[in-house]
């Protein structure tokens, strides 16, 4: 049950394997994280040391092949398959490497998406979706397809997508990771913004320790563990 | 999510591959088509037939020996009749107002260089009477040509045109087995019974002299008789059979050794006939509004495929199982639908002109189209539900991950 001391996010023993026999991968060996509410955390780690596969458990996008994953106290792996969908919907954000926009389909229907699911009337649904672009930099840009949009400014659609439906929690795994570094940094001052004008928990992975410094707190993986984790005071 | 938005969103989806969307939808287009196209020209040869054959006189009865069998067949040797029940029918039975005998048999005709087979024909006079046929020229025969047995004969259309051309027939001699007769008259053109078959093609001569010359002996065939009135053929019927098991020595107990047809048993049996026909038009133009399933199915596979990334950012941001399947479903639906709608236009459409090519009277089968239109729209839920199945069951990151 969820009490007032439970971190927001909590992953206990998190084991991932990938794989059988001689394939097999052990993208993660135990890890223990807890996020509360608020935080800006940055994740650095080597290629192929398993943040990915952190993100998307955080995200409820995969499961752990063995450990726990509590959100507010709550062990998602109990929950139906429509309670997961509604956290995805409306508790989490999630931005990617790759934008992962639908292709020919213009901005302000892309951020649209979740509110669809959330089953917002078609009026209120174009509305928000337009606030959210103009939040992230891109008005005017609403009939727009993703082909005809530069990377940073399809990285801020996908940011208005994940942020339409007022999450909490965004997730953002290496969003600056295909952007030129002035584009990067005008992303990450974005992200610096939600977190301290709207409290917006964030989780971001990085290879860039620049952009890291953003990060009030930063967890560095190495080969599937956890080798560090430290705060610094407020920036 | 609301059906309008799942209906939209499998509209612009459609919209996107708009000659796909059309190419697929062809199998439950030519399904549809057919089945109506199928069940309306099976209708159509009912009525055609049904009203033929009440055109031939609905108070029309035929006799013929045997007992009766089946879809109306008679079986064979039981003894003809003689003239002396023709005689007696006409004496004994009120309901009864014609009696005609009908014997014929194909024969080679000879007329100046022309021959060929045709059906001859040993009739009473009455007999045009109760056919209703008319002469084109000269005259039909009469009971002064049947008491005398003379050697005259009335042709058909078919015949003229094939033995005589442009020569007047009326007084022609035409050989018919070793005898030579005269041709007093030309019945009008009847055309191709409903069944193919020429009913111009026939030559007619008086019963006796058929039973004398071409026959050898008077023993009858077939008898054509009618009733005073349409309402009492019932009546006429048990009156002629009554008669006729005495005049046999049908005993009590035993099956009538020969049978008396109504029209409208006729008319039945043709409708059984038709009905079957019918019924295995439209199964196979069902099946092909099956394989048109298939077709639909087969594109929604590929299209799953296709789109797996499309799902596995829709299942990122929060779509549940249920609003995949509905989307694949309703897009499944909507191409099935599109194509029995087309079909319904192509089978009526179609309808008209095979009725007019046909020269059959138009019956478009309302129940059938409605059925075949949801048909299809079944055919798109039971073949779209496997893929959107597919579909909805995706993991959220193997269906993001996919390549
Ligand atoms: N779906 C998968 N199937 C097999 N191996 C995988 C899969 N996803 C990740 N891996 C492997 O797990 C390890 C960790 O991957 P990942 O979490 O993507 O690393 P990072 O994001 O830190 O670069 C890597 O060795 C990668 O090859
Ligand atoms: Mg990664």
């Amino acid at each position: 049950m969820a009490t007032s001391t439970a971190p927001l996010l909590s992953l206990r023993r998190i084991t991932k394997v990938f794989g059988e026999g001689d394939a097999t991968v052990h993208a993660l060996r135990g890890v223990d994280l807890d996020i509360d509410a608020g935080e800006f955390v940055a994740i650095m780690g080597t290629s192929g040391s398993g943040k990915s596969t952190a993100m998307n458990i955080l995200g409820c996008l995969d499961v752990p092949t063995f450990g726990q994953y509590l959100v507010e106290g709550i062990s998602v792996e109990a929950l139906p398959a429509d309670v997961l969908a509604a956290l995805r919907n409306d508790r989490f954000g999630f931005v990617f490497q790759g934008f992962n926009l639908l292709p020919r389909t213009s901005a302000v229907d892309n951020v649209e998406l979740p509110l669809i699911y959330a089953n917002v009337s078609g009026r209120m649904r174009n509305e928000r979706a337009r606030r959210a672009l103009a939040d992230v930099g891109l008005s005017g840009r609403d009939r727009a397809h993703p082909n005809q949009l530069s990377g940073g400014q399809q990285q801020r659609v996908a940011i208005a997508r994940a942020l339409v439906n007022e999450p909490e929690v965004l997730l953002a795994d290496e969003p600056t990771g295909n952007l030129d570094t002035r584009t990067s940094a005008e992303i990450m001052a974005l992200m610096t913004a939600l977190n301290r004008d709207r409290g917006i928990t964030i989780v971001m992975v990085t290879h860039d320790v620049d952009i890291a410094s953003h990060a009030r707190r930063l967890v560095t993986f190495r080969d599937g563990i956890i080798v560090s984790d430290q705060s610094r005071a407020a920036a | 999510m609301r059906l309008v938005t799942t209906t939209k969103l499998a509209l612009t989806a459609l919209m996107r591959a708009k000659l796909r969307s059309l190419l697929t939808t062809l199998g439950v287009v030519i399904g549809v088509a057919a089945v109506i196209i199928m069940q309306s020209m099976g209708a159509g040869a009912t009525a055609l037939v049904t009203g033929e054959l009440s055109g031939m006189g609905s108070n029309m009865l035929m006799l013929v020996p045997g007992a009766t069998q089946g879809m109306g067949g008679a079986s064979l040797g039981a003894p003809l009749f003689t003239p002396d029940d023709v005689d007696a029918i006409r004496r004994e039975c009120p309901a009864i107002k014609y009696v005609s005998i009908m014997n014929v048999r194909s024969v080679r005709v000879v007329a100046g260089d022309e021959n060929r087979s045709t059906n001859v024909y040993g009739v009473s006079p009455v007999y045009f009477d109760i056919r209703q046929w008319y002469p084109a020229m000269g005259r039909i025969l009469t009971d002064e040509d049947d008491r005398q047995g003379a050697e005259v004969c009335v042709i058909g259309e078919t015949n003229r045109i094939e033995l005589f051309g442009s020569v007047d027939p009326l007084g022609a001699e035409l050989r018919v087995h070793e005898m030579v007769c005269r041709v007093i008259g030309v019945l009008e053109p009847k055309g191709a019974s409903t069944f193919g078959q020429d009913q111009d093609d026939l030559v007619l001569m008086p019963a006796s002299t058929y039973a004398r010359r071409i026959m050898g002996d008077d023993r009858i065939g077939v008898m054509m008789l009618s009733a005073v009135a349409e309402d009492r053929i019932d009546e006429a019927k048990a009156q002629v059979e009554s008669l006729l098991r005495q005049r046999r020595r049908v005993l009590a107990g035993e099956d009538d050794d020969f049978t008396v047809r109504d029209m409208r048993e006729l008319i039945a049996i043709m409708g059984r006939i038709t009905g079957v026909l019918t019924s295995l038009l439209a199964g196979v133009a069902a099946i092909s509004l099956l394989v048109g399933g298939i077709g639909i199915m087969n594109i929604m596979l590929v299209s799953v495929t296709e789109r797996t990334r499309e799902i596995g950012i829709r299942l990122a941001v929060g779509a549940r199982t249920r609003d995949i399947l509905a989307q694949f479903l309703v897009e499944a639906i909507v191409l099935s639908l599109l194509g029995g709608l087309i079909g319904l236009i192509i089978g009526v459409a179609g309808s008209f002109a095979a009725s007019r090519m046909l020269d059959l009277p138009l019956a478009l089968p309302h129940q059938a189209a409605v059925l075949a239109v949801g048909v299809s729209v079944l055919v798109g839920v039971l073949f779209g539900v496997f893929p959107a199945r597919k579909a909805a069951r995706l993991r959220p990151i193997e269906a993001l991950r996919f390549e």
